[in-house]
């Protein structure tokens, strides 16, 4: 059962009787249980915790073994969690630890590429001042901070119980080093350095760009900042560390443009203005193909750009019915794409033309027989489209967040908003499709 | 009395009596007339030898009466009579005998003379024999001498004629020597000669060549030319390459000069006039010259008419060409397309002119590049009509667009078009500048046009031509000028006025119901068009103005939701919610939102139909909210009582997403009013929740989010297909502002209700 893609796990699930599928969700209590067996046969699902929204999710950069995501909760109320998901392709089990994050609601979370225990997240805090000099209402200020967390090395050891157990006694996370903010507002998000050695981070605050070098695992210095100009209160949303020209390049997203920072010098490379109609919601550059770069917004549009011709899109697609929240390209194979909306839809696309394999997989010629070579050459004549794979129609809310697993190129997970988290694999024609 | 006394005889007796006295007389003697003489001896008896008058007489007198005298008289006198008849008779006879037997005798002598003067005849031949032969020696002898001096003289006579131009007389003289001098030419005086006519002739020659080559002489002088040199062994190829140069400039000298200004009718008159028919006449001119003439003599194994023919096609085909290309530049200059008449009449008389050619010129091709270049026109005629129509089209949605932008500056309602008059005033303004269009397309088409029964005008012009490539292109920009305006207006921020998508989506709906069908009905009745090629057919169109509708409804509702979206948005955004006051009264974003609401239901209602609703009662306004309230007061926040149990809300929160419908906020919309509205309204209310769920909120901008969605739900509820949507989401947006409360603590529902009111 272990290589099966979800449409053959439905068939499973449905053949079999609720019980012997209930491994799958073991971590989730019966009440839920029974609400998501209703709904969630085609994939494997989990819901953080009941009472728990969340926004936050990223795949564990640094682990390249296990499949495991992270996602980080969004309460006012109670202590928000990280949750730690981890996939067990082996048994199609999901197991599920917990971290405290006492220091707020988390809104972005991402794990360092080098250290696989150390992340940093994005998270509101609410400050409460009762003092004299203010008003006698209770005078409160949000703030969102930027910090970098070490995961307690105790988590991985001792923590496969029950769900019911790790929420009683969780493990607190230890605090490496706070990305002091304050002078320049609240932080949108924190960028790892792509295939870094952990040490560079940037964080966009308000309207700075600010980047981080971290020392000792405990100090920073913050080397250089560059700040957005322009009429009124500009404020970046989102960004993304380009992988390329050697991890000098940024993209950044405010309003509905689309911006390009060259690390060196901060300054502006380009500037791709009403990238969409509406609110740019998230960026992602093409692993493979450096001037390749995917936005989605609140156009319900996915845009294509190649930065050296920001005139037009290279390519538009208009899935979702609703803002799109996130965009990410496969990590190995570019051709695929995930996104998640507000309408509580996954879209996986396969966009072929503008991928770095437009034409399949190039395989060596030493490794195929006359047999698989003409086999090749069968595929050669039919080259694949432009299509969307699957619609995912599992979530209930609006999907925040997408991520691919880092372990396994075929697998991914999205994030809904009543913190559900569903992972999923692409099709498994098509994965042979894409590799034979 | 004697005579008379004559008795008659009986009748047989008498002739017999008769009979024997002609025998006797001439001697005749049968035997039995001895018997009958021996007889006669009477003397009474008249016949007998011995008749003696007397006796006779006074026999008949003592004999018979005066009736039988005067019988026996008449009776002799006949005898009488008869018998002198007789005796002269026979005197004339014997006469005739002697005279023959004279005659005889004179015509042997004349023989015998005869042959004497034959004889005497032969022997003065005989004689005379040498003379002749000498005097006929002598007569050719004398014509050598006039052919030689002739010959002598012809130099001399050549120049004379030289000297008077009297041509055609020179060239026969020197075709007559020719021969000969050619034959003698080994002799010397001959050679001379016959080096001086060359020298004349070649002069002669030269002298044709330079008037043929001025060309100032009338066609017969040319033609006398031509012919004068083709028998002056001049190569024919360089005669009729020399004509039809001299043609060349003669034809294309008053053309080449096309000047500017002059309308196409008139153009095309003044190239018919003097290029066609100049051609026509060197044509004619030319044949007559070099290919209709008779053959003769040596110019026959020439094969003449063959060169000269293909010459002449080749001629043709260049002058022709160079012509064609003028008119076409022409006609290419002709981009107004206010009167076709005058096109078509031109292109008519072009055509018609061109026929002429191939009469003359059977197998020219020009005339059928005439019909191409026709055919050509044509093309580009409709094309030009299409693109005119296009015009007319952008232009009328200006024109409506300016219409629609008015009513906010102007002061009375009355003087600007209400909506649905804006859109039977454009949709007539097309359909009557189509119809006009096709009108004027017809003109190419009339039976009194010449090339109307071309089967290109008969087949493609109609069908592929007028139908396809105007009508149908037509439509179908219409429809896709529509759909662009959905592409443009979405990132550029709604440059396109929304009531404009409005009327541009009941204009194709309008079109997919009807007007397509009856626009082509009118252009198959009007051009009978055949249809051989497969054509659009209607339910195509349709479709295609269908899904326009559809695509520019919903980007009407895409438009008018990001509007109210975007008010939405920025008052939730720029508010801090979480120091925020007791709410007092609903926010003025609130009420702004349901205006528009209003307004666009308005706007909607004047080119749309109500649509169907989900059956609520007239109250529901009221009743639905208290139960809606309360239900939400008891689930929604149970957490915040009791917060040991959140897991129940989040459940049952689940379980009713669980049985309620996926909502698609920018889904398609149908046809109608209220589809329409509950699209807009959705969007808005979606972009609300997803705002407040980025906000965080204290406990008086909860209570501010309550009132407002109460005010929303107060008022938004009738416009929507179904009243639970709106309670779903408002529920939902309640609910997100609850849960990003860092003191939810919600107000009284009482409260909310008085304030709303209030409001």
């Amino acid at each position: 059962m272990g290589s099966k893609h979800t449409n053959e796990l439905t068939y499973d699930a449905q053949q079999c009787s609720p019980g012997s599928s209930s491994q799958a969700f073991s971590v989730v209590n019966v009440l839920c249980f029974l609400v998501f067996w209703l709904c969630i046969i085609n994939a494997w699902a989990v819901v953080l915790s009941a009472c728990f929204q969340a926004r936050a999710l990223t795949a564990q950069t640094a682990e390249t073994d296990a499949i495991r995501f992270l996602v980080g909760t969004q309460s006012l109320k109670f202590d928000n969690q990280i949750h730690i998901i981890d996939f067990d392709d082996e048994n199609n089990m999901i197991n599920k630890s917990v971290l405290l994050h006492d220091a707020g609601e988390i809104w972005h979370i991402s794990g360092s590429p080098a250290d696989k225990a150390v992340l940093t997240t994005c998270y509101s805090k609410s400050e409460f001042c009762v003092c004299v000099s203010c008003r006698p209402a209770s005078e409160s200020r949000v703030l969102t901070c930027a910090a970098v967390w070490r995961m307690p090395p105790e988590w991985e050891s001792g923590n496969h119980e029950s769900p019911d157990d790790s929420s009683n006694n969780p493990q607190t996370l230890e605090l490496l080093c706070h990305l002091d903010n304050t002078a320049h507002g609240s932080v949108a998000c924190v960028l790892w350095e792509p295939m870094g050695d952990g040490k560079r981070l940037i964080s966009l605050a308000e309207n700075h760009v600010l980047l981080w070098d971290l020392q000792e695992s405990s100090t920073k210095a913050k080397v250089s900042t560059a700040t957005l100009e322009g009429k009124g209160q500009l404020k970046f949303t989102t960004g993304k560390w380009s992988p390329h020209h050697n991890s000098t390049q940024l993209a950044t997203a405010n309003d509905t443009a689309i911006r390009g920072w060259d690390l060196r010098s901060m300054s502006q490379i380009y500037c791709i203005e009403n990238a969409h109609g509406q609110l740019v919601r998230d960026l992602d550059f093409n692993p493979n193909k450096q001037y390749y770069l995917a936005s989605c917004g609140d156009d319900c549009k996915v845009k294509f750009w190649d930065v050296r011709h920001i005139n037009e899109p290279v390519k538009c697609l208009e899935e979702h019915s609703h803002w799109v929240w996130s965009v990410r390209y496969n990590h190995s194979h570019d051709q695929l794409l995930l996104t998640g909306s507000s309408d509580s839809r996954v879209i996986l696309s396969n966009m072929v033309s503008i991928s770095s394999e437009p034409f399949g997989h190039l395989v060596d010629d030493d490794d195929l027989s006359d047999n698989e070579e003409s086999q090749q050459e069968d595929k050669g004549k039919e080259p694949l489209q432009d299509s969307i794979i699957a619609t995912y129609e599992e979530h209930e809310d609006s999907v925040y967040a997408v991520e691919w697993s880092v372990a396994d190129p075929w697998l991914f997970a999205s994030l809904s908003y009543d913190g559900r988290l569903v992972i999923n694999r692409v099709p498994r024609a098509l994965k042979y499709r894409i590799l034979l | 009395m004697s005579s008379a006394t004559t008795p008659p005889d009986s009748d047989p007796s008498q002739r017999r009596r008769v009979h024997s006295m002609l025998k006797h007389y001439y001697g005749l003697n049968e035997e039995g007339k001895v018997t009958e003489q021996a007889e006669s001896l009477d003397p009474c008896d008249i016949n007998g030898p011995h008749f003696d008058p007397e006796v006779y007489l006074n026999k008949l007198r003592m004999e018979c009466s005066l009736g039988e005298l005067m019988d026996h008289e008449s009776c002799m006198v006949k005898q009488i009579r008869f018998i002198n008849f007789i005796c002269l008779s026979t005197d004339t006879i014997r006469k005739m005998k002697n005279d023959f037997k004279k005659m005889e005798d004179e015509m042997d002598c004349l023989s015998a003379n005869m042959a004497a003067i034959t004889e005497f005849s032969a022997h003065i031949s005989g004689t005379l024999q040498d003379q002749h032969a000498q005097i006929t020696k002598l007569s050719g002898v004398h014509t050598l001498l006039r052919k030689l001096q002739f010959l002598f003289e012809l130099p001399a006579r050549l120049n004379k004629c030289l000297e008077l131009q009297a041509y055609a007389q020179a060239v026969s003289a020197h075709r007559r020597a020719r021969c000969v001098l050619q034959q003698y030419s080994h002799m010397p005086s001959f050679r001379g000669i016959q080096d001086d006519c060359h020298v004349i002739m070649e002069q002669l020659a030269q002298q044709l060549r330079q008037k043929f080559r001025d060309g100032g002489s009338s066609a017969k002088d040319l033609s006398e030319c031509v012919e004068l040199l083709l028998q002056l062994d001049e190569p024919a190829e360089e005669l009729c390459d020399k004509f039809l140069s001299h043609a060349h400039s003669s034809t294309t000298n008053p053309f080449l000069s096309p000047t500017a200004g002059t309308d196409i009718l008139e153009f095309i008159d003044r190239g018919c006039n003097e290029f066609v028919s100049s051609l026509c006449l060197v044509i004619a001119s030319y044949q007559e010259l070099f290919i209709n003439r008779p053959q003769e003599g040596e110019l026959a194994s020439k094969n003449i008419p063959e060169m000269a023919n293909g010459k002449l096609h080749v001629f043709v085909d260049t002058l022709a060409a160079r012509y064609f290309s003028l008119v076409e530049r022409r006609i290419q200059e002709e981009k107004g397309v206010s009167d076709n008449s005058l096109l078509v009449r031109a292109l008519d008389r072009f055509h018609r002119r061109l026929q002429a050619i191939s009469k003359l010129l059977p197998g020219s091709a020009v005339p059928s590049q005439g019909t191409e270049i026709v055919v050509r026109a044509a093309r580009e005629r409709i094309k030009q009509y299409l693109s005119a129509l296009q015009t007319f089209y952008h232009d009328s949605l200006t024109d409506v667009r300016q219409a629609l932008a008015a009513p906010r500056g102007a002061t009375s309602k009355d003087a600007t078009p209400s909506l649905p008059e804006l859109l039977t005033s454009l949709s007539n303004f097309i359909l009557n500048q189509l119809k006009s269009v096709l009108a004027s397309v017809h003109l190419f088409t009339a039976k009194d046009i010449t090339f109307s029964n071309k089967p290109y005008f008969k087949g493609e012009f109609c069908s592929q031509g007028v139908r396809e490539g105007l009508v149908v292109s037509f439509i179908k920009f219409i429809c896709q000028s529509s759909r662009q305006y959905c592409e443009s207006a979405g990132d550029r921020g709604g440059s396109t006025p929304p009531a404009l998508l409005l009327l541009l989506s009941r204009l194709c709906l309008d079109y997919e119901t009807s007007t397509i069908s009856y626009i082509l009905t009118l252009t198959d009745e009007q051009f009978l068009v055949q249809h051989h090629t497969p054509v659009t057919p209607v339910t195509a169109l349709c479709a295609e103005a269908r899904e326009a509708a559809q695509k520019l409804l919903n980007h009407y509702v895409k438009v008018q939701g990001l509007i109210i979206s975007q008010m939405l948005r920025k008052s939730v955004e720029t508010r801090d919610w979480v120091n925020t006051i007791e709410p007092r009264n609903v926010r003025a974003v609130m009420k702004r939102v349901v205006e528009d609401t209003t307004s666009i239901d308005v706007q909607v209602g004047l080119l749309y139909e109500e649509g169907v609703r989900k059956a609520h009662s007239s109250d529901s306004s009221k009743r639905t909210f208290s139960v809606y309230s309360s239900s939400r007061q008891q689930i929604r926040y149970a957490p915040s009582y009791t917060p040991s149990a959140p897991m129940d809300t989040n459940l049952l929160s689940n379980i009713h997403k669980l049985f309620s419908e996926r909502i698609d906020i920018f889904s398609p919309v149908e046809f109608n009013k209220v589809s329409v509205l509950t699209g807009i309204i959705k969007i808005s209310l979606k972009t609300f929740l997803e705002c407040v769920r980025l906000r965080t909120f204290g406990r008086y901008g909860l209570q501010q989010i309550q009132v407002d969605c109460h005010y929303l739900q107060m008022y938004l509820w009738r416009f929507v297909s179904d009243e639970n949507l709106v309670h779903f989401l408002l529920d939902e947006i309640v609910g997100s502002a609850a849960h990003r409360c860092l003191d939810p603590s919600p107000m009284e529902q009482s409260v909310i209700e008085v304030i709303c009111e209030r409001g």
